[in-house]
């Protein structure tokens, strides 16, 4: 399990901003392996979330890009929504407001996939029911609004990887969501791309959350690659301050808490 | 001053900008470089452009200066677009921000007010006020107001009603803050931009709009404006089209000038109000 | 335990929307002490959010009472309501709403103290500094805008308005929710040593079970606009008796140190 699907060479991303430019990449290196599972992990302003925008090709034209994003594991240049599936944080402003979400998975089977519309119609039910949607026919004619927001990051993953793609993207998918359903979501997640054999990208600022499923672990901050490597490895024994940082601020069931029995 | 800053930079913007600072400029200038009444007459009548130095744009059928009239009347246009875009924007947005932060039943009976101005062309409103309460510089500015009010007064309440949910209002509120100061100090100062950005459509239309009462022979008589200069016109427009073309030009130069501002003035105000 | 700092009787709250019915409350009663942290949790949507909001007066119930020591909050109005406002005060979870876009530090702290007249014009400098003492940050910060300066550090500084009026009772809404690990954990160390110092009381809003039962006393759980189920913190955490206690306990990501298990 050592093919590459991505290599990325001192990858620098600029937008511009209101005082100059903002670096929100810098020189970033990154070999992504065919069929991980990959998290990135960072806080805000670390640049996770344009390392995504990146991988797909999905940067603002008025961004400056350098370096190299190389694709061995593609024959050719990959398409966002074709080869490469994402799902946002926000599902609500993934999906059209007005359109019902059955028609919205047709209309991508249909244009990347050439089906059929009743041929692009089934494998849309088949997908709701893939993301274990209850009831997948009410759903199919539900507009986003009408479902729960669990339901609604269902949906838009269900709509990620109806064309099939080989890498799926998850830029903090979970967190607008509370811990049951994020459970459910990382869950179901985890479970899609081991049967689709595809490659995950789970960008995420919880580490503890990734800890649970990823293979490998990407620590950004600050723009700048602090440290990688399989997940077991980096949190047992983190080579940088900053990795020990983020999981000592891990609060979890173990962690003693902060006040104790009855108030003083 | 950021929102300057970014006005200058966009060509749009500039363009704007420089076309109104001109007829500022050339309002400023007309009392120095016309003294005297621009309505009195001056030389021979229907003196052709560019023959006579004294008459660089020549004389109208009475032998009035169209220089004069045409720098005098820059003065009369920006003075009423002005004033009426304050006048519009001042109401419109007591009104708005009263209904939207009021709500229910007063809200009710100035949005209907609102709806009911608005179903009357703002030209006629116009043209019915002047008609009846005589043509004067006041007048006509009231009259072009009349009409222009009712698109601040939606935009402030549809912006209040918006801000009046954020939690800045209610950390207000928490604080113990009196509603109206919450309503002048917290809501009116971030609700106005957008309505601020309206202004400058509403001088546009304010200029049009007096230039077309003025043609109808409405507006202010003891006051030279381009729409009285054109209407005067018209009746030589075979013989002497200059005097029709002249003061359009005027007005084409400034409504340009003012939409050109506009459309920058909303852009730049927008990504203020974006930036977190 | 005498007369509790807050106690809340019988609350409930319906809204409609498209013909449907919610009930955003459904008959909750708590009720917090002095110097006491109850946690609230529940999942979106469970009336968490709703309770907190009408404690502070910002929605009104269709039923129910709440009692501020021993005073009905909800029977209050207009002045008397605005006075009595200085007691309890909230904080938000994003920092980055909860202030005017326009305002300064020092302006976001002086409007407390101006409102209840709590300094004169003169002492106000100096109050504001050591509000921002109080929250570990440099008094210098009072002249910047709020938008310019960081999301934890706006997370201290609506702390210290918090602080501003000496308030009783804090309602924290999702108040670390929004911010990055590593400062969440600060900002929660600042809560609990401000209780220590003070005697605060803090009603914690939270859909995150771990952060709740890291700094409260005693914790209650929401469902569908319900109590379902309340305790000692330790208790509840490690023996949910609702079903919702058991999803939101099974549901907090642990940080596993070994790899994870191929199944």
């Amino acid at each position: 399990m050592s093919e590459l699907l991505a290599s990325l060479r001192d990858l620098t991303v600029t937008y511009a901003a209101e005082q100059g430019t903002h670096l929100a990449l810098d020189g970033l290196d990154l070999d992504i392996v065919k069929g991980e599972r990959l998290a990135v992990i960072g806080e805000s302003g670390s640049g996770k979330s344009t390392l995504a925008l990146a991988l797909g090709g999905l940067l603002p034209p008025e961004t400056h890009i350098e370096g190299s994003i190389g694709w061995p594991g593609f024959a050719a240049q990959p398409q966002p929504g074709l080869d490469i599936g994402f799902v946002f944080q926000d599902a609500g402003a993934s999906l059209n407001p007005v359109i019902a979400v059955g028609r919205q998975i047709t209309e991508i089977a249909r244009l990347h996939l050439g089906l059929s519309r009743r041929k692009a119609r089934e494998r849309a039910r088949a997908l709701l029911a893939r993301v274990r949607i209850p009831d997948p026919d009410t759903a199919l004619a539900a507009f986003p609004h009408q479902l729960s927001g669990g339901q609604r990051q269902r949906v838009a993953i269900a709509a990620a990887i109806a064309a099939k793609p080989s890498l799926l993207i998850a830029d903090e998918a979970t967190s607008a969501l509370d811990t049951i359903v994020q459970a459910e979501i990382v869950a179901l997640l985890d479970e899609l791309v081991r049967a689709e054999g595809m490659t995950l990208i789970f960008i995420t600022h919880d580490i503890a959350l990734a800890s649970g499923f990823a293979d490998r672990i990407v620590v950004l901050r600050d723009a700048r690659l602090v440290e990688t490597g399989p997940t077991a490895a980096l949190l047992g024994a983190p080579k940088q301050a900053y990795t020990a940082k983020l999981l000592a601020s891990h609060i979890g069931l173990d962690t003693p808490p902060l006040v104790a029995g009855e108030p003083a | 001053m950021n929102v300057f800053k970014r006005l200058l930079r966009s060509p749009a913007g500039a363009a704007g900008l420089a076309l109104l600072a001109l007829l500022a400029l050339a309002a400023l200038c007309a009392p120095l470089l016309f003294p005297g009444d621009p309505l009195a007459i001056a030389g021979p009548p229907l003196t052709p452009p560019f023959t006579d130095p004294a008459f660089p744009l020549g004389t109208d059928r009475l032998g009035r200066n169209v220089l004069a009239g045409l720098f005098h009347g820059a003065q009369a246009s920006l003075a009423v677009g002005l004033a009426a875009a304050a006048v519009s924007i001042v109401a419109g947005a007591l009104v708005g921000t009263v209904a939207g932060f009021a709500g229910g039943l007063v809200d009710e009976a100035l949005m209907r007010v609102v709806d009911a101005f608005q179903t009357v062309p703002g030209f006629l409103l116009a043209l019915a006020f002047v008609s009846v309460a005589g043509a004067s510089l006041a007048v006509v500015i009231l009259a072009i107001a009349l009409g222009a009010w009712t698109g601040p007064a939606r935009l402030a309440r549809a912006e209040v009603l918006s801000i009046r949910e954020r939690d800045y209002v209610a950390a207000a509120r928490i604080i113990g803050m009196h509603p109206a100061e919450i309503a002048l100090r917290e809501v009116l100062p971030n609700a106005l931009p957008p309505v601020l950005a309206l202004a400058a459509v509403i001088v546009g239309n304010a200029v049009l709009i007096e230039s077309a009462l003025s043609f109808l022979g409405l507006g202010d008589p003891n006051i030279v404006t381009w729409g009285s200069m054109i209407s005067e016109g018209r009746n030589v427009l075979r013989s002497a089209p200059f005097l029709s073309i002249v003061p359009g030009i005027g007005l084409v130069v400034t409504v340009l000038g003012v939409y050109l501002l506009a459309e920058e003035l909303a852009d730049a105000l927008a990504t203020r109000k974006a930036r977190p | 335990m005498s007369t509790p700092l807050l106690a809340v009787r019988g609350l409930s709250k319906t809204y409609r929307s498209g013909g449907r019915e919610v009930k955003g409350l459904d008959d909750v009663s708590l009720s917090v002490a002095a110097g006491e942290t109850l946690g609230l949790v529940g999942p979106s949507g469970s009336g968490k959010s709703t309770l907190a909001r009408v404690v502070m007066r910002l929605i009104e119930p269709d039923e129910g009472t709440v009692d501020f020591t021993g005073q009905n909050l909800t029977a209050l109005n207009g002045k008397a309501l605005r006075a009595i406002r200085k007691r309890i005060q909230m904080v938000f979870q994003d920092p980055s709403a909860a202030f005017n876009p326009r305002a300064t530090v020092a302006d976001a702290l002086t409007d407390p103290l101006r409102i209840h007249g709590l300094a004169s014009r003169t002492e106000r400098p100096r109050r504001v500094a050591e509000l921002l003492e109080s929250v570990g940050l440099p008094e210098n910060l009072a002249a910047r805008p709020v938008h310019a300066i960081s999301g934890g550090q706006r997370q201290r500084v609506a702390i210290a308005r918090a602080l501003a009026t000496e308030p009783e009772l804090i309602v924290l809404d999702e108040a670390v929710s929004a911010l990055d690990v590593t400062v969440r954990g600060q900002i929660l160390d600042l809560l609990v040593s401000l209780q220590r110092e003070r005697g605060l009381a803090y009603l914690f809003v939270s859909h995150d079970l771990a952060v709740v039962r890291a700094v409260s006393h005693r914790i209650a759980i929401m469902d569908h606009g319900r109590i379902v189920e309340a305790g000692p913190a330790a208790t509840v955490v490690a023996d949910p008796q609702s079903e919702t206690g058991r999803a939101l306990v099974a549901a907090i990501p642990r940080l596993y140190r070994e790899a994870p298990q191929d199944a």
